[in-house]
């Protein structure tokens, strides 16, 4: 789960890494509400979205008064925001962050995240604050300092040093940086953080260390553990049919194509959305029902899938094992008695009861194409969704 | 011969009391596993189905001398409880469990690093010798005794490869899920290693997915260090990048992890890799014709 930039920084204050003041705003009013509580300008609005590019986007502004602040909250509130990482639709903006703006002296880049691939928890920083972190690294992999921390040990004093040396910090910032540092890490830890970045970290004038943006991923294996964050989940931003299977149990994804596929299995639905197009069709989503799906989880992925208007056809392709095909049958014919299926319907079961399945869909008087393989059936569902189209 | 687990494997099983432990343990067992104990803390001195159950993995281990835990606790609590097996000097702990925390997983991967104890998942089908031991919750029915090994990241995915190459003729020596998550016991490279060495695999199936560098580094082995043939698939070619699908590890981060950055490198390697899933079992045909006895 994805934070916004004003819950982050909400997480940042509790484990007092400095962040401007500042409060969230949903419209106009509390805007200058929560300028007027500052009683400083200018100020920065923020327009609250769960990508990032808004810079460039025009969803940051800077304000030097009550009637820009309100123009500005006026203007990004009312159309959706598009920059490099929202797509082609956009992201509506419910939300704004009101803060101070500060004199900046340097921008440094700061992030943790846990590494797959050294099995670490790696600190990133460098002294090229306040852009494109990733072309950095592609341009001046020199400029990245890359720290692995054992997560056995923790993070230790020479690790900051070695942090703080190499991002050229004057020595009178070493202490600041290294307790910054630390408070950012037990964040990392204590709240099953996936990423935690600040971009930039701004050197002030006066020598403070602020964090100007903060970005923060939660792995969501680790949610159950703080109902306290479980609580900022922002359902605006999620798409409808998708925060509909989460709730169901499932794993659902919405794509620009127009051949719905049901699937048991996170691989085997990749694999069969990929085959999908190999046979000349578009994935319309990748839908993972589990292993140990219910009838009523079949039938409410059949419904969302459904709730599509640009699904043409359906694939269903189960391999059973923990989930039994007889069981799959029942929530399919279930699905179809409760759920007008005008689409056509392509049909592949195999494993733990699959003869059974089968019969049970023969019976049903459905109208349904069952397919021999894996190969047939994408082939059919394909030609079948293009032949409806010319 | 086989990899991992053979007829000698003493199995106990983690959360036997519950839905999924019971049903599990009793389904390995009618497969031909010796399932000798479980564990579930506070329900020791219960019996599953004949199987005992004991309070903790030490007075299991002393009492029965099982010597592989089949694991299906609560996420919150797995990773406990696989430190718990460690411990107790189990030497291979098979993680069923799904969505434990990702931070947790780091911690016990370092610690079994120090340790004899091999882990193989989490959030992993499991793995199984075809006639010799099913630790997992794979359908044992679609499996035939053979000469190829078969590595995977994915469980139904695999079901489907096995059954190819099982209508194929072509049977298996041992099949292992090495799990869906970012961080996994046991890799790719490790598989392959055993595989290699035993002297019953004639040929390795490597079934991959996009997200992190497993498959990079797997054929970065292969051309190295092995010398029987190697058939690859790699899931997710038309994943959406920036999107979790379904595994926590399966996400195309930067240019990476994608699915065509795989291949690639497979094929650099000198892997075979088969774009059509539905022809997989054809190729595999073609590759180890002639390694087959």
């Amino acid at each position: 789960m994805k934070l916004h930039e004003y819950q982050a920084k909400e997480l940042f204050r509790r484990y007092a890494v400095p962040v401007p003041e500042g409060a969230p705003a949903a419209d106009v009013s509390q805007a200058l509400a929560v300028a007027q509580r500052l009683g400083v300008w200018p100020l920065m609005v923020k327009a609250q979205i769960l990508a990032g590019g808004r810079g460039k986007g025009g969803g940051v502004r800077r304000v030097a008064d009550e009637a820009g602040l309100a123009e500005a909250a006026a203007a990004i509130l009312s159309a959706p925001l598009f920059t490099a990482q929202t797509g082609v639709a956009g992201q509506v903006v419910h939300q704004l962050l009101v803060e101070q703006q500060l004199e900046v002296a340097r921008e440094l880049y700061l992030a943790i995240t846990p590494d797959r691939a050294s099995g670490t928890f790696l600190i990133m920083a460098s002294q090229s604050g306040g852009v494109d972190i990733e072309a950095v690294a592609r341009a001046m992999p020199d400029q990245l300092i890359r720290v692995a921390i054992d997560p056995l040990l923790g993070l230790q004093p020479f690790h900051c040093r070695n942090l703080a040396f190499g991002l050229n910090l004057p020595v009178t910032l070493h202490h600041s940086f290294a307790e910054l540092l630390t408070r950012l890490f037990q964040l990392f830890l204590e709240n099953d953080c996936a990423l935690v970045e600040i971009n930039p970290l701004a050197i002030t004038p006066a020598g403070q260390l602020v964090a100007l943006d903060a970005k923060v991923e939660l792995d969501d294996a680790g949610l159950p553990r703080h109902p306290e964050l479980e609580v900022w989940r922002d359902a605006a931003a999620i798409d409808p049919l998708e925060l509909a299977a989460t709730r169901a149990g499932l794993n659902y994804i919405k794509l620009d194509g127009n051949i719905g596929n049901l699937v048991n299995g996170a691989g085997l639905a990749m694999a069969t959305m990929d085959l999908i197009k190999q046979a000349g069709g578009e994935p319309a989503n990748f839908l993972d029902v589990g292993g140990g799906a219910s009838v009523a989880m079949i039938e409410e992925g059949m419904r969302i899938i459904l709730a599509d208007p640009q699904v043409k056809g359906i694939l269903v392709n189960i391999f059973g094992g923990l989930l039994r095909c007889d069981l799959l049958a029942e929530g399919l014919i279930r699905a179809a008695r409760n759920h007008t299926i005008t689409v056509p319907l392509v049909i592949r079961l195999e494993g733990t009861n699959a003869g059974e399945g089968r019969r049970l869909l023969a019976e049903s008087g459905l109208n349904l194409i069952t397919a021999g393989d894996l190969s047939e059936a994408t082939a059919r569902i394909a030609a079948i969704v293009r032949g409806g189209e010319a | 011969m086989s990899i991992f687990i053979d007829h000698h494997t003493r199995l106990l099983v983690q959360g036997l009391t519950g839905r999924e432990g019971s049903f599990h343990a009793l389904q390995c067992r009618e497969y031909g596993t010796k399932v000798v104990a479980g564990v579930t803390p506070g329900k020791g001195g219960q019996e599953v189905d004949g199987v005992p159950v004991f309070n903790t993995v030490h007075e299991a281990v002393a009492a029965t001398q099982a010597n592989c835990s089949l694991l299906f606790v609560p996420p919150l609590l797995a990773a406990d409880a696989i430190l718990e097996a460690a411990e107790a000097g189990i030497p291979l702990v098979v993680a069923i469990t799904e969505h434990i925390p990702v931070l947790d997983l780091f911690r016990v991967k370092r610690y079994l690093a120090g340790t004899h104890c091999r882990l193989i998942g989490p959030n992993s089908p499991g793995l199984i010798s075809p006639g010799r031991a099913k630790v997992g919750i794979m359908p044992g029915g679609i499996h035939l005794p053979g000469g190829i090994g078969v590595i995977s990241r994915s469980g139904t995915l695999t079901y489907e490869v096995v059954y190819q190459l099982t209508g194929m003729g072509l049977g298996q020596s041992t099949c292992i899920g090495i799990g869906g998550d970012p961080l996994v016991g046991t890799t790719f490279i490790d598989c392959l290693a055993a595989f290699e060495a035993d002297p019953e695999t004639t040929g390795v199936v490597l079934v991959g997915e996009i997200g992190g560098n497993a498959e990079e580094e797997a054929a970065a082995f292969v051309a190295e260090k092995m010398r029987k043939p190697v058939v690859g698939f790699v899931a997710g070619l038309t994943a959406p990048p920036g999107r979790r699908m379904g595994h926590a590890g399966a996400i195309v981060s930067g240019a990476g992890s994608s699915a065509s950055a795989k291949i690639a490198a497979l094929e650099e390697g000198g892997i075979r890799v088969c774009r059509d899933l539905g022809g997989l079992g054809r190729m595999c045909r073609e590759v180890f014709a002639g390694e087959q006895r």
